[in-house]
């Protein structure tokens, strides 16, 4: 149960930060109890009540789940992205890596494996040094953010696992990225 | 001669070779002046490979004899230096007119352009395979070559090599390049996995079984000890692995691991390792212990490859804010920049001789294959129009480089001339292949 609350503050704070501006918040949960209790007699209304408030506190808790998963795929899904043989992180890849922070933070049992990438154009072994450069930028810059660096590790895949498949501008773009995983 | 290695190797009979030629030429006045050493593949040197001649006729040695002489043409032009004669040119057939100097009317050779002739014969008997092999000069009337060969059949194409070689050391005095190999990366198995072929690209196998991605062979000196990259256990780690013996060294620091070089004539070599937090060349012993730090630049230090007396390298470093090839001096550790046109340079590969560096350039949207002279650090450009060309390595005496291209669409290996001549695919596999490295000449491997 306390890790329930714990989630709850978190997925609240989180759903807060993620989700507030561009969705317009979370979902409103129904909390009204029916009119229909108030005509019944008192042990059938606390049994009602009783039930109710379970079927709240289930709903509720789904959504904390659903809001928790969303947060955690988000925090998997969205890559951060470099400039053409950079490992500098853009004002853009800043902004991801804050929300990554604050989702780390929330949840402080995660380690996180961050995955450096990069285009097919240039050599193999540049890239793999490359990609190493990344995947370190993300880091340290986390760290800076307060993210405990034994929480993180590092892996470089150079150009050898493009996400996107094709020889041109439109790929490259999207396989020079950081991707994070979770240990 | 060493022949009899491979009827040891072979467990079959033992290999003769005997020197044909009962007198020599009392002199050899200017006997390297058949190949300008400079430039010699601005005149391939025309000769004719007539098929051998069946010493007992039988249809199984009439069949191998032309097998014969066909591998020997196309191992002598894959050389680059010559041009091998259309049969259709000749005006006799040595089959019937015989193969040795006095049969030969030379005027029919030098009559069509042939400026040097081989002749060969070919005798089977009880299974073992016996070649005559016999090179003239048609202008001079001499022999300059005699040999004869014995073996299994399966022997024809190290027979075949073996008077290749002896051709070639008669016009460079270098050995050549019949007994050296070349790793590469292949996608075939459905990951990235290391494989190797010989120098033709012929015998083409796969030596590691990672199902994960391995990549970048490095080969040491001596051909024995491959070094290479593989995820195998999550991480890019380095390995070293003996190629004929199951043992070998494994260094696995946290982060990447990678880009291994050999240092000419020592069991060390060097590598790239991020363990720092940036990725740095360091120099290692063969069982892979880190003997020092040979950068200490911010930013990527990547691809090492060293002088042939050992005392320099080449890599490539961001220091400047894109990759650039550098060398440095290991004896007073200076570092001195090599190229300086283009945002892209990497993968250096120091010649054999000493003096260049290949290496590849980003100009125009593609990579090209570019050789840079070490003193006066003018590029040349080898590669041009032809998708992207990568990863540039020498043969062990100079005369080609092999290099990876994706001028046919999916990225296969190819080969040229040091001068950027003769550009041919060296062979497609299943998959795609990629990064090249050329061994040494490896005698006993």
């Amino acid at each position: 149960m306390k890790n329930l609350w714990m989630g709850l503050l978190v997925v609240v704070a989180i759903t807060g930060l993620l989700f507030f501006a561009s969705c317009g918040g979370p979902k409103e949960i129904e909390t009204e109890p029916p009119e229909s209790a108030e005509q019944a007699d008192v042990s059938d209304v606390d049994a009602q009540q009783e039930e109710e408030l379970a079927k709240q506190r289930a709903l509720e808790e789904a959504e904390i789940m659903r809001q928790a998963k969303e947060a955690r795929e988000m925090f998997l899904n969205e890559d951060v992205y470099f400039d053409y043989d950079q490992s500098v992180l853009t004002p853009e890849a800043q902004d991801i890596l804050r929300r990554k922070a604050v989702w780390m933070q929330a949840t402080p049992d995660v380690k996180a494996i961050v995955e450096g990438h990069c285009d097919e154009r240039g050599t193999t072994e540049y890239n793999l040094a490359l990609g190493d450069r990344r995947a370190q930028s993300v880091k340290v810059f986390l760290e800076d953010l307060g993210i405990d660096g034994t929480r993180m590790s590092t892996i470089s895949y150079g150009e050898e696992q493009p996400i996107y498949p094709g020889n041109n501008e439109e790929a490259w773009v999207k396989n020079r990225r950081a991707h994070f995983a979770i240990d | 001669m060493n022949f009899e290695l491979v009827g040891r190797r072979c467990g079959t009979i033992i290999l003769i070779t005997t020197m044909l030629v009962l007198f020599m030429p009392g002199f050899c006045p200017a006997k390297y002046d058949y190949i300008d050493i400079s430039n010699p593949f601005l005149r391939k040197i025309p000769i004719a490979v007539p098929h051998f001649k069946s010493m007992s006729a039988s249809g199984n040695e009439q069949k191998i004899s032309e097998n014969g002489s066909q591998l020997l043409s196309e191992t002598l032009e894959f050389t680059g230096f010559f041009k091998i004669m259309d049969h259709a040119s000749f005006l006799e057939d040595t089959r019937k007119a015989g193969i040795i100097e006095s049969q030969i009317n030379f005027l029919n050779w030098t009559g069509i352009g042939a400026e040097l002739l081989i002749t060969g014969g070919i005798l089977i008997k009880d299974g073992v395979i016996e070649i005559e092999l016999r090179l003239f000069d048609t202008f001079k009337n001499r022999l300059l070559i005699g040999k004869r060969y014995k073996g299994q059949q399966a022997d024809l194409r190290q027979i075949i090599r073996k008077f290749c070689g002896a051709v070639i050391y008669e016009f460079t005095g270098k050995r050549g390049i019949f007994e050296s190999k070349i790793a590469f990366e292949s996608t075939g198995p459905g990951n990235k996995d290391i494989f190797i072929c010989d120098f033709d690209g012929y015998n083409a196998r796969q030596i590691t079984h990672t199902k994960s991605i391995t990549l970048s062979p490095a080969w040491s000196y001596d051909g024995k000890w491959i070094a290479y990259t593989d995820y195998k256990n999550g991480n890019p780690d380095l390995y070293i692995k003996h190629l004929t013996e199951k043992r070998g060294f494994v260094v696995a620091l946290k982060g990447v691991n990678i880009s291994p070089a050999w240092i000419p004539g020592k069991f060390a070599l060097a590598a790239t390792f991020s363990f720092s937090g940036d990725p740095e060349i360091y120099m290692l012993t063969g069982t892979g212990k880190i003997i020092k730090r040979l950068t200490r630049q911010w930013g990527i230090d990547v691809s090492p490859s060293f002088s042939p007396d050992g005392h320099k390298m080449a890599f490539v470093s961001q220091r400047s804010g894109t990759p650039q090839i550098y060398i440095k001096h290991l004896d007073n550790e200076q570092v001195e920049r090599v190229t300086f046109e283009g945002q892209y340079n990497t993968t250096p590969s120091w010649s054999p001789a000493g003096d260049k560096i290949a290496y590849s350039s980003l100009g125009d949207g593609h990579f090209d294959i570019y050789v840079v002279n070490i003193k006066d650090k003018q590029p040349l450009r080898l590669t041009c129009e032809a998708g992207d060309n990568e990863s540039p390595a020498w043969s062990p005496d100079g005369t080609l480089i092999v290099f990876g291209s994706t001028r046919e669409g999916k990225a296969r290996i190819y080969v040229m001339t040091s001068f950027g001549t003769d550009q041919r695919r060296l062979l497609a596999l299943p998959g795609e292949q990629t990064n090249p490295k050329w061994s040494s000449n490896i005698t006993n491997n």
